[in-house]
């Protein structure tokens, strides 16, 4: 691979024992993926901020860089962390996992990652335009950027984001580079029948599990070129972002009329139809548990906008909710809500707005029994991290869940 | 007998080959504190990865795999080297953050179980020993 005089300079140490570490992790990476070179990139989202998931071996790595004189160069923003920075208690929080938790955002925070605790950075600062080169990490937000803004960039495990956000670069290659982001697969997709059913954040993530499942299956994780769909909402793309990524491991789409890079492109000849039926099949697969066993309601994987927390504030108001509702989102959504008014109406009722967390990353595994929900990522992982059945139903049939006995 | 191949993390070591066919995951699949792989039916479930040369054909499983290598090096119960036939970025990742010699691009089926071998991750070779 080459290496500028500056990037050599980095890989032999002088820039510091934590740039030399990045700038290694880098040319292995781009080793392994034969790279020709590095390419600078304008903000990068670093993942692996829970305790949940880091554990002390990621405390302990993060301490090493930042004694390494680790420094970020360009916009970086963090993923969600495993609780509420403020509100952990009434979340029901371990002391002992809040004070790990609270020292590895610090350790970020020292190194110069500004701490959003958000899986969508495109919703709170991080919002990177058409065609630059990124270095994200969070799959779902990994496809948005790629899908819905244009931006370039691979799917980054957490030490790889790091290290781009120290250095300022990523190796070049797959989703860098235009010939990689050509679609290799047509799917043409049958509306459903009812306005209502289409555009919403269910429909939209049975689609992604559905869409995803296909892909998966083929040898060549080919890029899927999506026909058919009239109209889509800012929400209903990034159910469907964070739907094909868990279930088809895609980091790049196209839709006609809809994202800006399709019109580039001709739909490939190999085409896939996708009936009403196949998504209804996909959205029943992901619920096997009723209202009974239903212990645990939760909206905002990825995390609520500001819309979706208005149209909740008007379902909620003046009513109690009868189960743990959890509503997740960034802290700057949750400081927006508060100046509408909007908190003040969900909290009322008993919902807790869990701020900085999420279900997928929160340490929740044998605290409930069922999780009602409108996402098809929250579904997976509620199965397979947390052991938990789901529900999956539209945003607001979850919150009727909620104030149901 | 020396067999050449690419290196993903310098360093040289000697040490006892610990071989499998199957891929690992390090997060989930190895206990960090002892080192012993847990992975219920892999193929070396039970045995402990420490000072061993660890040969297995690729990494698997969560990214978070890259930090389980940095604490089994910390807990003094890391491979001494790692030989893959394709390195994927987790285990290469969490070599180079645990600074654990890992070469790849080696005929697995080359290298006996149990045999002794020397590493040059420095040259991107392997030897063996006997």
């Amino acid at each position: 691979m080459h290496l500028t005089t500056e990037e050599r300079a980095m890989l032999e140490g002088k820039s510091g024992k934590a740039v030399q570490k990045a700038m290694q992790i880098l040319v292995a990476l781009g080793t392994i993926y034969e790279a020709d070179g590095m390419i600078p990139v304008s903000s990068v989202q670093v993942a692996g901020v829970s305790y949940d998931n880091l554990g002390d071996a990621g405390i302990q790595f993060l301490g090493d860089m930042l004694a390494g004189g680790a420094s970020t160069h360009v916009l970086t923003t963090l993923n969600p962390a495993g609780m509420d920075i403020e509100n952990w208690q009434t979340l029901g929080m371990a002391a002992e996992f809040a004070q790990k938790q609270m020292q590895v955002i610090d350790t970020f925070k020292r190194i110069g990652i500004i701490p959003t605790c958000t899986c969508t950075p495109y919703f709170c600062g991080n919002l990177p335009g058409y065609g630059q080169h990124i270095a994200w990490a969070e799959s779902s937000a990994v496809c948005f950027a790629n899908s819905v803004i244009g931006a370039r960039t691979n799917r980054e495990g957490g030490p790889g984001a790091l290290a781009a956000a120290l250095t300022g670069r990523t190796p070049c290659f797959g989703f860098h580079l235009i010939q990689n982001r050509k679609p290799g697969i047509t799917f043409d997709i049958e509306r459903p029948k009812s306005p209502e059913t289409a555009d919403t954040t269910h429909w939209f993530g049975a689609l992604g599990k559905t869409i995803g499942q296909h892909i998966e299956s083929m040898s060549d994780n080919p890029v899927p070129y999506i026909r058919g769909i009239e109209s889509a909402s800012i929400e209903g793309l990034k159910s469907l972002c964070a739907s094909l990524a868990t279930y088809g491991g895609c980091a790049l789409f196209h839709m006609e009329g809809i994202t800006p890079e399709a019109i580039q492109f001709s739909p490939p000849q190999v085409t896939i139809r996708i009936s009403t039926e196949m998504v209804e099949a996909a959205s029943d697969s992901m619920t096997d548990a009723d209202s009974s066993d239903v212990d645990f309601v939760s909206l905002g994987c990825p995390h609520l906008s500001i819309r979706e927390i208005a149209r909740l504030a008007q379902l909620l108001n003046g009513q109690q909710v009868k189960k743990e509702f959890w509503i997740t989102t960034s802290r700057q959504i949750k400081q927006l809500a508060d100046q509408a008014g909007y908190r003040r109406v969900i909290e009322d009722s008993g919902a807790k707005i869990a701020a900085d967390t999420c279900c997928v990353v929160a340490p929740i595994k044998g605290r409930f029994n069922a999780m009602a929900t409108d996402s098809a990522k929250a579904c997976f992982y509620a199965r397979s991290k947390h052991r938990m059945k789901t529900m999956f139903r539209t945003f607001d049939e979850v919150v009727l869940e909620a104030l149901k006995g | 007998m020396i067999i050449s191949g690419r290196t993903i993390y310098p360093g040289i070591v000697e040490g006892k080959a610990l071989v499998t066919s199957m891929g690992i995951s390090f997060f989930g699949g190895v206990d960090p504190e002892t080192g012993e792989i847990v992975e219920k039916g892999h193929t070396l479930e039970g045995q402990c990865i420490a000072g061993k040369i660890l040969v297995f054909p690729t990494g698997k499983g969560s990214t978070v795999g890259s930090y389980t290598l940095h604490r089994l090096k910390a807990n003094g119960v890391s491979p001494a080297a790692i030989i893959n036939q394709t390195c994927e970025p987790i285990t290469a990742v969490g070599c180079i953050i645990a600074e654990i010699p890992c070469i790849d691009k080696i005929p697995l089926e080359a290298i006996p179980q149990g045999c002794y071998l020397k590493i040059d991750a420095n040259k991107a070779i392997v030897e063996i020993l006997g």
